[in-house]
């Protein structure tokens, strides 16, 4: 167990592709990482240069207290679980399990124990003397966690484990992977591209984006305060709304509809607002509100998601199935609820926080059931 | 099972499957034939009359010389061609007793196994080495498959002129270090020649076969092996190896045979005209014997044992060899 200390980290590849670019990242003892981003943002990447699967081409990696970039990946006391498994097809379960021990001159008897431990963990010992081939996607995965496990490595390092697995099998999994690691208190650094899998994992959320770190932060930190409209409309489903508006003085305007609040002066003139679907409600009679034209809607059991047009432009509010619908609804929202972000870099603006309206704790789901 | 055209920059994929499949098939997996496209046919005969060229010449080729390679090793032949007269197994027993066949197959055990050793090992070896190189890179991989078309008859070609007496370098070589060699005329140098051209007009052929089923390794499974194993020989011996055995394994078959069979060329060049105390095998023998000696009991005999070691030969690799072949 250990922690990691990537400085200054940038790869770039043959022909001059710079896929990660200058990152640093404390991970703590026994934390767990997710590195979340969309495809191509250099999470496989980054990871792949503390495995040592890649050199390294500027900064340092730390395990421990080692600096590990010139420490070959058997030797820097980690573990990988790969998307595809990368089981040794000509290997039973056992063998499996056991190879990396055996290459490390672990004896006999430990082997043994170790292996055993870790079958009886992730209850794949019925199938130990059989070969990958004849398992199934989910058996492999957890033949694959089976020999990181047995390892007892300083970090595991996983690369989006379980893309191949369907999705109620990943549900289970991820829970299972949460426990185990839990329990093992073994540093973690996750990578997958499923914001939800990242949300429910991870300790500390790592969102990358075209090779930079665009924020760092527990998971509900990031979902409520993203710091800039790339995170936004990558955490969180469905995607944050994201709106021009102009301010005059303390009225916002979304094209011909207005939002008013007293607390708006601090704000430039032009700007990209940020609404969350579930912050939105149906507006009560007397109370300021924005009118959308409904052009279709998702139902999804406790929510429903009703996307429409507001003055021309994209808007989703997930409300609740009681609600009667009709083709146009007028909705509210607590200014303390709205997001605000640079039009031109995207960086999120000062939180304002309107008292009157509400404070952000209470959702406005008791306020819509209500109305 | 098709094999890609020879034209193909990626033939990794085809080939190993094409190895192994050949091999699946005959284990008779129901698997295998399940994905098989099936096609009904109209008339029940319209099959049998499609598969009748090909049988036809192979019952023409090869079955039927068998058949007669087998009568005519009972039977005495008149050198003259003035009838035959029945002998029994006297042709046999008269070739096993005989040293001079005793001292040739001894030398095409060593022969054979010297060559598919060395075609094996060579092959594999620079197939390693290219991988390391040539992983993604598909111009160098298109690059590396032209020795593959072009290299059998040339290599040949060059192999020999390598021995050459007057011209050729390895010989002049040789002389250097006090080694008079002289292929043709001294037994052990025209044996030492004949293993050297063989292998070497082998290895192409190997070294494609090698290559394709390297680069049908999963590359995440030697990225986990990079991670369990810091010993980059011994992650070779317990990963990489094992996983190649199907394309090995096939590999082996085809240069035993080619040992055994087609070196028949590089043998008759060399040995041609002066075989009197050189090195052959014993399907040169099988000719001189039938061909040059006129003796067509005695090269027939000679034909059947050959056939019924390729037979125990064959057995042999399947049943003992090839289980230990983790096809995927
Ligand atoms: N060997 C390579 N040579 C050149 N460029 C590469 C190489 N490997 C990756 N890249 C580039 O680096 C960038 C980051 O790749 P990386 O595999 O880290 O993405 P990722 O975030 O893991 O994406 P995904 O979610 O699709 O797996 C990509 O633009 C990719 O094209
Ligand atoms: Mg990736």
């Amino acid at each position: 167990m250990a922690q990691i200390n990537i400085t200054n980290v940038s790869k770039i590849y043959a022909g001059g592709v710079e896929a990660v670019k200058s990152v640093s990242l404390d991970i703590a003892d026994g934390e767990f990482i997710v590195l979340v981003g969309p495809s191509g943002c250099g999470k496989s990447t980054l990871l792949r240069m503390v495995a040592g699967l890649e050199a390294i081409s500027k900064g340092t990696v730390e395990i421990g207290d080692r600096v590990i970039n010139d420490i070959e990946p058997a030797e820097r006391d980690i573990a990988m679980v790969f998307q595809n498994y990368a089981l040794y097809p000509h290997m039973t379960v056992y063998n499996n399990l056991a190879y990396g021990l055996k290459n490390r001159g672990t004896p006999k008897a430990e082997i043994d124990a170790r292996v055993a431990e870790a079958a009886r963990m992730l209850e794949i010992e019925p199938y130990l003397t059989r070969k990958p081939r004849a398992l199934s996607g989910g058996q492999r995965q957890r033949v694959a966690m089976g020999r990181a496990i047995v390892r007892k490595p300083a970090a595991f390092l996983f690369d989006e484990p379980l893309s191949n697995l369907d999705a109620k099998l990943r549900v289970t999994m991820r829970g299972e992977i949460k426990q185990l690691q839990k329990r093992l208190g073994t540093t973690s650094l996750y990578v997958t591209h499923d914001q939800l899998e990242a949300m429910t994992l991870a300790d500390r959320l790592v969102v990358l984006n075209g090779g930079q770190i665009e924020q760092i932060g527990r998971p509900l930190d990031v979902y409520h305060t993203p710091a800039s409209t790339f995170v936004a409309s990558f955490i969180g489903s469905p995607a944050m709304n994201l709106l021009r508006a102009t301010r005059e003085g303390s009225r916002l305007h979304f094209g011909s509809q207005v939002l008013e609040s007293d607390r708006l002066s601090a704000l430039p003139t032009e700007l990209t607002i940020g609404i969350r679907a579930e912050d939105l409600r149906v507006a009560r009679a007397g109370e300021q509100s924005l009118t959308m034209k409904v052009d279709y809607i998702e139902e999804l059991g406790a929510q429903r998601l009703v996307h429409g047009m507001l003055d021309g432009k994209k808007l989703t509010a997930a409300l609740s199935p009681e609600i009667e619908l009709s083709d146009t609804i007028a909705l509210t929202i607590a200014p303390s609820r709205l997001h605000f972000f640079d039009v031109t870099t995207g960086k999120r603006l000062a939180q304002i926080v309107d008292g009157a309206v509400g404070k952000r704790e209470d959702t406005g789901a008791l306020e819509m059931a209500g109305g | 099972m098709t094999h890609a055209p020879l034209s193909s920059p990626t033939p990794a994929a085809p080939f190993p499957s094409g190895a192994g499949g050949l091999f699946r098939r005959f284990k008779a997996r129901p698997s295998e034939d399940t994905s098989a496209k099936r096609v009904q046919f109209n008339s029940p005969l319209l099959p049998y009359l499609f598969l009748a060229p090909q049988m036809a010449i192979i019952f023409i080729f090869f079955y039927w010389p068998s058949v007669q390679a087998i009568q005519s090793s009972f039977y005495l032949e008149d050198p003259f061609g003035f009838g035959s007269s029945f002998v029994g197994l006297a042709n046999y027993t008269d070739v096993l007793k005989s040293n001079e066949y005793l001292g040739i197959a001894r030398f095409t055990a060593v022969f054979t196994a010297l060559v598919t050793f060395f075609s094996l090992s060579i092959g594999l070896l620079l197939a390693v080495k290219a991988d390391g190189v040539i992983r993604g890179n598909a111009a160098y991989k298109t690059l590396l498959i032209w020795v593959y078309a072009i290299a059998p008859p040339v290599a040949g070609l060059m192999g020999m002129m390598m021995f050459d007496q007057h011209i050729g370098p390895l010989v002049k070589f040789a002389g250097l270090f006090g080694w008079e060699m002289k292929v043709g005329l001294n037994y052990n140098d025209t044996a030492f020649a004949m293993i050297v051209v063989s292998v070497w007009k082998q290895i192409p052929y190997n070294f494609i076969f090698f290559l394709s089923g390297l680069q049908g390794i999963p590359v995440s499974v030697r990225e986990a092996a990079i991670m369990d194993c810091r010993s980059g020989l011994r992650r070779f011996w317990t990963v990489i190896l094992p996983l190649l055995a199907p394309t090995a394994f096939f590999l082996l078959i085809i240069n035993t045979t080619y040992a055994l069979f087609d070196t028949f060329g590089v043998i008759d060049v060399i040995v041609k005209d002066k075989a009197a105390n050189n090195p052959i095998t014993l399907v040169y023998k099988v000719y001189m014997d039938g061909f040059r000696g006129n003796d067509l009991g005695g090269s027939s005999a000679q034909s059947v044992i050959l056939m019924i070691i390729v037979f125990v030969l064959t057995i042999f690799q399947f049943r003992f060899i090839e289980r230990r072949v983790h096809y995927n």
